[in-house]
């Protein structure tokens, strides 16, 4: 420190004994609004003297030399140098900086410019939230930022959407860690149009959050008001109508009864149709449970503006979407409201904070898995007409060849009944205090509180026998609350010293605690049977004695962080930073309390470099590298404690007893899951910067992976009821990849404006350790009692699909004896069955012969964005493909009398008819064994969104006193390009172990828009 | 002044924060609302819950009862398929292997109740209070209940008073048979002396219980005399007698009646799910054993597994009551009251009767797993048979022998023309003929002939092999060398 004291008075004296003084004073204004510009830098060049300007934009310096150099420098604005000739006012109008590269980003505990960012970061912005008009926040990630896939579990208003960073690098959680200016919460119940940015920290940038960061970060700002500036009014408003984007070819009456003539002819039994004239197309579920124009609207506003010493924003949004199947039983209610204030308290105090409030109303069918609304529709029979001569819901019959879990899907949705209702408040209360130019102390508080409340209702209804007969009615009511706050406390330390050598130092500390509880209960014997009186204060019956109707939780887990990092570079040009991290947390065991988590970023600026200093193509180059250890710990809560949670009933005096037990066994060597994050990227800028390009390498190791029951000797008591085996730190997944973005940005002509962007995003998945005794995890199921079909195992993708081979279909007899026997699969083979591969060559088909038949992880995915403006015309277009993720059809249930797709009227019906669809029978066949046959390829094309929005001339809207008039219209979701022969090629439940299995997934809408926005 | 209050915001702030960064403390703390498994027992209400989950593992004894009677001469697999419950099938036809489901359920589930019971037992110190005698004395007869399953299915065990602890599998050596009847002896020996006739609540261990448990491990070792005498003083002292109707023994109404000298508990109170069958509150046997597609009176459905030989059937006598008590011939049960029905796999035309699926029950769901059949563990007649076989075959009286055995023909045939009156090994052999008719379907028939030597008579027993099944191989995999696998597997 003493030593720079030293030059700043070396350079005093030779100012002194040089030249003349003058006492310098000015105004410092922004360009578009005229406003004065608080905090501007002024720093009289190559002295580390300076100022900086005040509320007014006002700026004083004293004693500067004649034919000194002002450099006037203010982030996201364009630096001024001027020379001081005399001592009058010097008035200076700043621009904003277009050039992206002094766009600022933000990377957790403070910020760079993106010139100097080093790690792998991408940023959606505010304008692209607007034109994709997502209802969910998650949505406008898909497509935008390369290395960031986003599934849905279903097209249902309101359900769940599941972030991807740079592939699946866990059996356990996947999702993202999310900040909303600085605190922990949560994506999905944003409304999009509070956000001003999206920070995706993709690898070891991301390291300061430590043992949060290994599935990425993804930071969000919301928007706020700025100071001295006018009040501003802006209202967006929506309404869209919603359809299906596809309807399954089902097979129709007719069809289908010569289908099933076939399949009990060919096992001798007696036609079930023996006349099918008549039947004609009979019933088409599908039209009978899909919605055709099931609205959607959406209405927004926000108020900003500011005073001198304070800016504000306050903001509302409204959002009702019904669901296009079941619109009265399945829709979305978001509304929210918010209030952000930020202001000084004294000029080296500022304060900021952001309150929302949020109200999520969600009622919803059965959209997922066996025995939801679209697998019912899809099995049930197209004979059957969907009401009996009463006018009543008709009954599936309870037949083998129809099973007892398919209903008619009508009955169905008109006997659930559900509520789920959230009210959540958030925010964030943020004080920095300057006590020098250099230094800043920034602390704040985050919160979340939710209280949420849900009830079902199980009416008493007979659908003839099948597993959804409900014989007394009873409703579930449930009521829990999640709360967590975040505390921070970091400085940031920012100077120069011997003029190029610039140093950020941060060091801080944050501590994070979440808690909350549950209360569940049931009631039995709901008055008059009716939903209107579903309520345990009515619904009086209790449970069996001993059968508890109530249950409950509570947790409490905390985290308590220090980290710090410093960043370097000499003159912009080559840039280092070191993170380190120590966190404590309440999710390890007490034999791995404390984690530390370092890492490293560099940068080398090569266009600033000499030798490309006038390289009329290259307009910008730099060179990324990152390691680091990250950590995951999003794991089980008290894995390394033994509780007595096990299930202890028996029956004394003819009642249950409940008594205690041990639960699952403790693991006091519990830890986080550790990442290891390389990237290596490379951006650059050409052609008078209109083509910008980022690119990445990199390779993520995830280790200590939680596998859970590792299968333990009995001896130790773990398969008691509700026990289990330890869960330890025994896996690892590698996914490696490369990132590639483009964005093409010209003014064609003054009026036609033309952007571009497209991404690019490879991935190779591979599990790296399985350490359990038998190297592998399964999950996912598949038909009814079929073995789990999805494997994480060394070697192979995580969640890859295990199942047998299929070689076309034998044509004849001599075929099958020439081929090894499939009996031990269950039948032997005749003529027309699949024939399997003996992928071991042991001269037998058994479960030996199981093998890789795919993977759910697409190889590829790509976005392309297009956004063109043409006078006072806008038009853009979002797609988005995926290529090479595998999905099981599995929506069908493999009975006789069941309806199916018309690929089966390719089946086999004799020698050279079909290789790829089986022949029909009623008989015993294994054919539905889990096989490729039920493996499809489901990349897809997306056009997920086009938007062409018209804003009212000037001149027009001005003397109506607005700033902005825009009308769009567009459609979400317009069309998907796939093979897949299912609803939704994108869709899965997210599980590691188990996605990409398609039980009948709901579909996404096609939903046309028509909206608005105002601004004054 | 003002300003200067608000200055000092942040610098309160920082103290705080600095405050909660020093002190690690804040991420030490105790799980919300439960309970260490390692602080418990400190009261009798502890010791208590811990009995009842001890208790609880005796319902997953379903396994060891169905399984029991499938391994025997006494009936096949049955079910859907020849796949239907791999597990079953192998051990029906004598192929079974190390590798079987079923085999690794019932070694699981045994080891967990001895687990349980040695939990309670490990902290048996902790307090003292009236009564906590009976508690330990139950929990003993429990652990000695578990230990008697795995060394009658698997023959030597590994042995620990405590529980076992992760990585014992790899230390502790299967013990030989006789340490592990030691253990049972001792166990059994201690409750039959703590324990009194009359449980504090239906369904717990007596005196009575704990006597014949020990009786019958006595004659499984052939320790004659010892069977002889504490079964006698059972007999003799116990409330227990025979039910003068056969008829309705197996009903409801004689649950825990007369002859019930233990009886695994069960209800159709709460539903159960196949993902964890060991936690169905009900008799899961009852509904496997039933009858496949069944519509008609009396019964409900099932899946028709173990079902009894046609060879079976014919073994008893026409005059004994027991058979159709005993065996259900759908056949001629449907030509008589109009009953419809499906057949399974390897369909004989007869169903365990004892143990299938009742009407009248509360069908929680799933209804096949959630039978509220209790399961007669121990019946006096077994009691009384035991004590028979102990006088014959241990040269005490065959006298008194012929007395315990007639006491269960005369019952079975409801006269006194067909008693008993050979001796020596003849008496052996109609005793263990006896046992045969009297506990046919109820799991004890393998076990009965591989102690008397005569496994061969079920097709495809190997002798030397097949007395004692094969540890599962998962468990030999854990030992890491530390366990041999039994002769032949």
């Amino acid at each position: 420190m003493y030593k720079k004291i030293l030059i700043l008075l070396l350079f005093s004296f030779s100012a002194i004994s040089y030249a003349q003084n003058v006492d310098v004073k000015g105004t410092i204004t922004e360009g578009s609004s005229g406003q004065p510009l608080p905090g501007v830098n002024i720093l009289i060049k190559n002295t580390s003297r300076g100022a900086t300007t005040d509320f007014d934009g006002i700026f004083a310096i004293n004693d500067v030399p004649i034919n000194s150099v002002l450099v006037i420098s203010y982030l996201g604005y364009v630096s001024q140098e001027i020379a001081v000739v005399n001592s009058d006012p010097i008035n200076i109008v700043l621009q904003e900086d277009t050039e992206t590269l002094n766009e600022v980003v933000v990377i957790g505990y403070g910020s760079q410019t993106k010139k100097e960012v080093t790690g792998a970061v991408s940023t959606v912005s505010s304008e692209t939230l607007s034109e994709l008009a997502p209802v969910k926040v998650e949505q406008a990630l898909q497509g935008t930022v390369s290395g960031v896939n986003v599934t849905t579990q279903s097209g249902a208003p309101g359900a769940g959407l599941d972030i991807r960073i740079r592939g699946i690098s866990t059996n356990g959680t996947n999702g993202p860690a999310v900040f909303i200016d600085g605190y922990q919460g949560d994506l999905s119940l944003l409304n999009p149009n509070d956000i001003e940015t999206i920070t995706v920290l993709k690898d070891a940038q991301a390291a300061i959050y430590g043992t949060i960061g290994a599935n990425g970060v993804i930071l969000i700002t919301t928007k706020t008001g700025s100071k001295n500036s006018k009040t501003k009014v802006a209202f967006n408003t929506y309404v869209g109508f919603q359809e299906t984007t596809r309807k399954l070819p089902l097979l129709n009456a007719t069809e289908y009864a010569l289908i099933l003539n076939e399949s009990y002819a060919a096992a001798g039994q007696n036609l079930p149709y023996p006349n099918v004239s008549g039947l004609g197309v009979g019933t088409d579920w599908q039209d009978e449970v899909f919605n055709a124009s099931v609205p959607i609207v959406n209405h927004d506003f926000s108020v900003s503006g500011g005073s001198e010493k304070l800016a504000y924003t306050i903001s509302g949004s409204h959002l009702y979407q019904q669901g296009i199947i079941a619109p009265k039983k399945t829709d979305f209610r978001r509304n929210t409201a918010r209030l952000s204030l930020r202001g000084d308290i004294s000029d080296k105090i500022k304060f900021s904070s952001n309150v929302i409030y949020t109200y999520l109303d969600r009622d919803s069918v059965n959209d997922f898995g066996l025995g939801s609304v679209l697998f019912n529709a899809l099995n049930a029979p197209p004979t059957l007409s969907a009401y009996d001569q009463n006018g009543d819901f008709s009954l599936v019959p309870n037949t083998a060849g129809l099973g007892i879990e398919i209903i008619n899907p009508l009955a169905q949705i008109e006997n659930t009944f559900n509520d789920f209702d959230l009210r959540k408040l958030n925010g964030s209360f943020s004080v920095d205090y300057q006590p020098t130019d250099q230094l800043t102390f920034t602390s704040r508080i985050g919160f979340n509180t939710t209280e949420q409340k849900g009830k079902s209702f199980a009416k008493i209804v007979d659908y003839g026998g099948k597993v959804f007969d409900v014989t007394r009615s009873s409703v579930s009511q449930n009521s829990e609350n999640f709360n967590d706050y975040t505390l921070d406390l970091f400085a940031n330390y920012k100077d120069t010293f011997f003029e190029d050598h610039n140093v950020t130092a941060t060091l801080g500390t944050t501590i994070y605690k979440t808690f909350g509880s549950g209360l569940f209960a049931t009631g039995y014997d709901v008055p008059n049977n009716d939903w209107a009186y579903a309520d345990i204060s009515l619904a009086t019956g209790t449970g069996a004695d001993g059968v508890r109707d109530v249950s409950s939780y509570a947790f409490d887990e905390r985290r308590m962080s220090v980290f710090g990092r410093l960043q370097y570079d000499y003159k912009g040009k080559y840039l280092l930073s070191a993170m380190l991290r120590r966190d404590m947390s309440t999710k390890f065991g007490p034999n791995n309390r404390v984690a530390y988590f370092p890492s490293a970023t560099a940068g080398w600026v090569v266009s600033d470099e000499e030798f490309l200093n006038d390289s009329s193509l290259i307009n910008f180059l730099k060179l990324r590298v990152s390691y680091g250890v990250l950590g995951n710990d999003q794991i089980p809560n008290n894995g390394y404690v033994g509780q007595l949670n096990g299930e202890a009933t028996y029956v004394f005096d003819g009642i249950l007893t409940n008594g205690v037990a041990i639960g699952q066994l403790p693991n006091p060597d519990l830890q986080w899951e550790e990442a290891k994050k390389f990237d290596v990227g490379l951006d650059f800028r050409i052609l008078d910067n209109k083509i910008d390009v980022t690119t990445d390498y990199f390779i993520n190791k995830r280790d200590n992976l939680l596998i859970s029951n590792i299968p333990v000797s009995g001896i130790a008591g773990v398969y008691a009821p509700g026990g289990s085996s330890p869960t330890i730190n025994a896996g690892g997944v590698e996914n490696r990849g490369f990132e590639f973005a483009i964005n093409y940005k010209d003014d064609l002509s003054e009026n036609l404006k033309l952007s571009v962007s497209y991404n690019l995003t490879t991935l190779t998945n591979e599990v790296t350790e399985v350490n359990n005794s038998t190297g592998f995890i399964e999950g996912g199921t598949f038909g009814v009692g079929q073995p789990a079909i999805s494997r994480m195992e060394v070697g192979q993708p995580i969640g890859y699909f295990y199942g047998y081979k299929t070689d076309g279909i034998f044509q004849n007899q001599a075929e099958v004896d020439a081929h090894p026997s499939q009996l031990p699969l269950g039948a032997n083979a005749s003529p027309g069955d699949l024939r399997y591969v003996d992928v071991n060559n042991d001269g037998v088909i058994d479960t030996d012969d199981r093998t890789n038949l795919g993977d759910p992880i697409p190889d590829v995915t790509m976005g392309l964005n297009l956004t063109l403006n043409w006078k006072n015309l806008d038009f853009t277009a979002y797609a988005f493909a995926s290529i090479g993720n595998d999905m099981v059809r599995n929506y069908e249930r493999t009975l006789t009398d069941v309806n199916q797709l018309n690929y089966v009227l390719d089946r086999w019906t004799g020698e050279g008819t079909s290789n790829t669809v089986p022949r029909v029978t009623t008989a015993a066949t294994t054919n539905n064994v889990f096989s490729d046959y039920f493996v499809e390829d489901a990349s897809y094309l997306r056009l997920q969104n086009v938007q062409l929005g018209y804003n009212l001339p000037a001149d027009v809207i001005e003397s109506m006193g607005f700033t902005k008039v825009r009308l769009y219209c567009g459609v979400n979701n317009l069309v998907t390009l796939t093979k897949y022969r299912g609803y939704d090629p994108g869709a899965t439940s997210g599980a590691p172990i188990g996605g990409g299995i398609d039980f009948g997934f709901y579909p996404i809408p096609r939903t046309y828009l028509f909206g608005l926005n105002l601004n004054f | 002044m003002k300003i200067k209050a608000i200055k000092k915001i942040p610098v309160l702030v920082i103290l705080i924060l600095v405050y909660f960064s020093c002190t690690d403390d804040f991420v030490d703390r105790d799980p919300v609302y439960s309970i260490d498994s390692e602080n418990y027992f400190n009261s009798e209400d502890d010791f208590n819950n811990g009995l009842i989950a001890a208790y609880d593992l005796l319902q997953s004894t379903y396994i060891n009862n169905i399984m029991g009677e499938i391994a025997s001469d006494n009936t096949l697999c049955g079910g859907e398929s020849a796949t239907d419950v791999i597990g079953y099938q192998q051990i029906d036809d004598m192929i079974h292997t190390p590798v079987n489901d079923q085999l690794q359920n019932l070694w699981n589930w045994m080891f967990a109740g001895v687990n349980r019971a040695n939990y309670l037992l490990e902290f048996q110190n902790n307090v003292d209070f009236e009564g906590k005698d009976i508690i330990i004395a139950e929990a003993r007869f429990l652990r000695a209940y578990y230990y008697f399953e795995l060394v009658k299915w698997f023959g030597p065990v590994p042995l620990k008073e405590t529980r076992f602890q992760l990585g014992d599998e790899t230390t502790i050596p299967r013990s030989p048979v006789e340490d592990v009847y030691a253990l049972i002896e001792a166990d059994l020996i201690y409750a039959s002396n703590t324990l009194s006739y009359t449980a504090p609540q239906v369904g717990r261990a007596t005196k009575g219980s704990a006597q014949a448990l020990l009786g019958k491990a006595y004659v499984y070792q052939e320790k004659f005399s010892q069977a002889a005498i504490v079964l006698d003083n059972l007999i003799q002292n116990g409330p227990y007698d025979l039910v003068a109707d056969y008829d309705t023994l197996f009903e409801s109404q004689q649950e825990n009646g007369v002859e019930s000298v233990f009886e695994v508990q069960y209800t159709d109170a709460e539903g159960a799910g196949f993902g964890c069958l060991q936690c169905s509150e009900g008799n899961i046997a009852v509904g496997f054993n039933g009858i496949r597609n069944y519509n008609g009176p009396l019964f409900d459905s099932g899946f028709s597994f173990n079902v009894p030989t046609e060879e079976s059937y014919l073994e008893y006598d026409e005059d004994d009551l027991r058979r159709d008590v005993a065996i259900l011939n759908i056949e001629t049960w449907a030509a008589q009251t109009g009953a419809t029905y499906g057949t399974g796999y390897e369909h004989t035309g007869y169903y365990n009767r004892k143990y299938i699926a009742r009407q009248g029950d509360l069908n929680t769901g799933d209804q096949n797993l959630t039978n509220p059949n209790n399961y007669r563990a121990i019946r006096f007649a077994d009691v009384l048979l035991l004590a028979a076989e102990a006088y014959n075959r241990g040269g005490l009286s065959d006298v008194t022998a012929q007395q315990y055995l007639n006491r269960v023909r005369n019952r079975a045939f409801g006269d006194t023309d067909h008693e008993v009156s050979v001796t020596g090994t003849a008496l052996t052999t109609a005793i263990l003929n006896e046992r045969r008719l009297e506990l046919m379907g109820e799991g004890h028939r393998f076990f009965d002939l591989v102690r008397t030597g005569n496994g061969s008579v079920i097709p495809g027993f190997v002798e030397g092999k097949h007395e004692v099944f094969p540890i599962p191989l998962e468990e030999i995999q854990f030992s890491n060398g530390n366990w041999q696998q039994n002769p032949g597997y």
